[in-house]
């Protein structure tokens, strides 16, 4: 998917103006954050769990390639075929050239955002390979040719209505011109027309929540049953997974399941939780005769052993997004890319550049809600300021934003001429403010009078200059 | 101070005292923040404790201050004293001083409380100031229904990224208006301008007060942003 996480002012001003947009995302903000509350409440060990997930995912990432390996022989022990891919372009040949091996027309998807992050519909279209969306929110944003805004809930932008108008579009050519206004007949019909897609697709592709090292599987969590689908029926089944998934057992996988959907959704356990692990056998009733997995590194690897390592943790549940009052305010696509929200905002500048991506980890308030919620602990706020550290470092901070810092440094360090200024600027300011205690405008600050109001002084002079009063007189009496 | 006073301390404020720092550390200058870093251990060093009127800055202390100073450990041990010694002021109250209530102070009226960001997450502010709220005579408090979500404020923030900020100082302007409160309390002075600011802007009536105001009993003064009375 093409970035466009340079323009995020931009994408900004668009998303506030976007009614359908703010309507959703007013929903979207007491959902799932309220969901997830009750069901941390209802599991006294939760935050012992969160801690087991990170420690998990630590060890994992000081072991990742001997994790990744173990999990490698156990797939082709299974007769399965393991494909590294050190860039999106590889994972992009790698899975075309599979699809064209068995004469592939039609692939059925189910979610991933490994996916979208190496652009993989845009390349099989190119070579006259469909790829079908399973997913229904998936589907609804590929009818309407847009990236997702979530990484759980990738259409979780549209309101109902919005979806509605996009069936009766795209539906009516296939006999259903009638527009719908239930949630249950929208969810039937898009079933009714994807099932027979499903039967007709020659390769099911998914992504993976975890790959388990010690069985070779790969495992996948969802509330539709599509995956089930997408990897059963097909005779070919691709599984496109980074390589920061594998974890090394089930038992493993247990602990992690459980914060996950709880973090996401606020549910005990999602609705299907599918392990592959491996091709059809000779006993199977079904299954792909055919069963590879595609591990894709993209960057990743550069990450480990570094200050940004803790953003590998991350499976992808949401939360922090849910949490996030400025992806709250804005939605995911202002993002510009893949990953929105807090995790976004540490994970593209890896992977698209932080030139790219420079506003992303600077455009939050350090609240720490994505932490708080994190279930992996990812310490979101920190990493985004590292990124600030390296922008400052490369000169890519704005130069305005550098100067003013400049000049409030060389104050700041300078504590009788910072006092001094202060207390002036206090008094120059009290002196047009008094009369209604505030501003509406101010030179040099803009940004804040646009909006509100810019508080007077309270009298009586600056902290300081009370203080030295106060003990002036004490001294006195 | 008052309230420091009443519970029987010695307050004093070094005169080389300024800024934490936290401008440049959000904006990525190390350098600098650790060169303000210095100078602050060193303004505070030899008093028991250092109390912040502010979560952010009390949060800089003792949560930041110490991971500056990673390759320097001389520095870093005086930095981790620091941080030790650091507290916000409704913390330090109850938390360290055991104060329960406090010392007849009266507001008439119902407050709502804004639970800051860096108090709240980063130092575990929720329950002391409203535990002295309560004992303040004649103040009732109404919760908002999302007391601690960011006001949207976030230092620099706010004005690197004015759209974003005034949205979300907008919806918590209406979460403080759906309470029916006529005055906004908090505990950070960066939430308290920022929240004062659109209050005042969309000409709500609603007075904004830091909540060490009313539990010193000063609540007759201005409040922020408030003309000068009389
Ligand atoms: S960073 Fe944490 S909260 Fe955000 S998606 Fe990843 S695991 Fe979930």
């Amino acid at each position: 998917m093409e970035s466009t996480a340079h323009a995020f002012k931009t994408n900004v001003d668009h998303a506030l103006a976007d009614p359908n947009l703010q309507d959703s995302l007013a929903k979207l903000k007491v959902g799932f954050s309220e969901r997830r509350r009750q069901a941390a409440e209802r599991l006294p060990e939760f935050e012992a769990l969160r801690d087991r997930a990170r420690d998990i995912k630590n060890h994992t990432l000081a072991n990742l390639d001997f994790y990744l390996e173990e999990f490698e022989r156990k797939v082709i022990g299974l007769g399965g075929h393991v494909h590294w891919a050190p860039t999106a372009a590889d994972a992009r040949r790698i899975i075309a050239e599979l699809c064209q091996s068995v004469g592939a027309r039609t692939v059925a998807k189910s979610k991933s955002m490994v996916a979208e992050e190496i652009a993989l519909n845009e390349h099989l279209e190119a070579l006259g390979i469909a790829p079908i969306e399973t997913d229904l929110g998936e589907y609804i944003i590929q009818l309407r040719n847009e990236p997702p805004s979530h990484i759980i809930a990738p259409a979780v932008h549209l309101t109902k209505d919005q979806v509605a108008d996009t069936f009766l579009e795209h539906h009516s050519k296939l006999g259903f011109d009638k527009r719908l206004t239930e949630r249950n007949d929208l969810v039937a019909e898009a079933r009714y027309v994807l099932r027979q897609k499903f039967l007709d697709a020659d390769v099911g592709l998914t992504g993976a929540n975890f790959l388990v090292a010690e069985t070779g599987s790969s495992m996948l969590v969802t509330n539709e049953g599509n995956a089930d689908l997408s990897n059963t029926l097909p005779k070919m089944h691709i599984v496109l997974a980074s390589i920061e998934k594998v974890i090394p057992t089930l038992e493993d996988a247990a602990v992690l399941l459980r914060v996950l959907a709880r973090s996401a959704t606020g549910q005990e356990s999602s609705a299907y939780t599918t392990l592959n692990t491996g091709p059809k056998r000779a006993e199977d009733l079904d299954g792909p005769s055919q069963y590879h997995v595609v591990l894709l590194d993209n960057g990743r690897s550069g990450v480990l052993g570094t200050e940004m390592q803790d953003i590998l943790r991350c499976i992808r549940c949401g939360a922090c997004m849910n949490h996030c009052p400025v992806y709250g305010a804005v939605g995911g696509h202002a993002y510009g890319w893949v990953y929105p929200g807090p995790m976004g905002a540490v994970l593209t500048p890896q992977l698209v550049g932080v030139e790219e991506a420079s506003n992303l980890p600077n455009a939050s308030t350090f609240c720490g809600r994505c932490e708080s919620v994190c279930p992996v602990r990812i310490p979101l706020p920190k990493l985004m300021r590292h990124w600030r550290e390296r922008e400052f470092e490369k000169h890519l901070t704005p130069r305005g934003v550098r100067q003013g810092l400049a000049l409030w440094s060389f104050l700041a360090r300078r504590p009788a001429l910072y006092r001094g200024l202060t207390s002036i600027a206090n008094r120059v300011l009290a002196l047009f403010g008094r009369a209604d205690g505030r501003y509406s405008a101010l030179p040099l600050a803009g940004g804040w009078t646009r909006f509100r109001d810019f508080p007077a002084p309270q009298p009586g002079g600056t902290f300081h200059a009370q203080w030295k009063g106060k003990e002036g007189k004490r001294k006195r009496a | 101070m008052k309230l420091l006073e009443q519970a029987g301390c010695t307050v004093e404020v070094p005169p080389v005292q300024v800024c934490c720092g936290q401008p440049a550390y959000n904006s990525g200058d190390r350098a600098t923040t650790r060169a303000i870093a210095s100078q602050v251990i060193d303004a505070f060093e030899g008093y028991d404790a250092v109390v912040a009127p502010s979560g952010s800055c009390g949060g800089m202390l003792s949560h930041h201050y110490p991971g500056l100073f990673d390759d320097d450990p001389a520095m870093k041990a005086r930095a981790e004293n620091l941080a030790g010694r650091s507290h916000e002021l409704m913390s330090f109250l109850v938390d360290v001083l055991g104060e329960k209530k406090v010392a007849a102070a009266r507001y008439d009226g119902v407050a709502t409380y804004h639970d800051s960001c860096s108090g709240l997450r980063e130092l575990g502010v929720k329950e002391q100031p409203r535990r002295l709220l309560d004992s303040v005579q004649g103040l009732s408090l109404h919760e908002m229904k999302t007391p601690e979500v960011c006001c949207g404020f976030g230092g620099t923030f706010c004005v690197k990224y004015p759209e974003i900020s005034n949205a979300m100082v907008s919806e918590k302007s209406a979460d403080i208006a759906a309470t029916g409160a006529d005055t906004l309390l908090a505990g950070d002075l960066g939430c308290l301008m920022n929240m004062a600011g659109k209050l005042q802007r969309e000409g709500s009536a609603v007075r904004v007060r830091h909540v060490a105001e009313v539990l010193a009993g000063m609540g007759d003064l201005p409040a922020i942003g408030e003309p000068e009375r009389g």
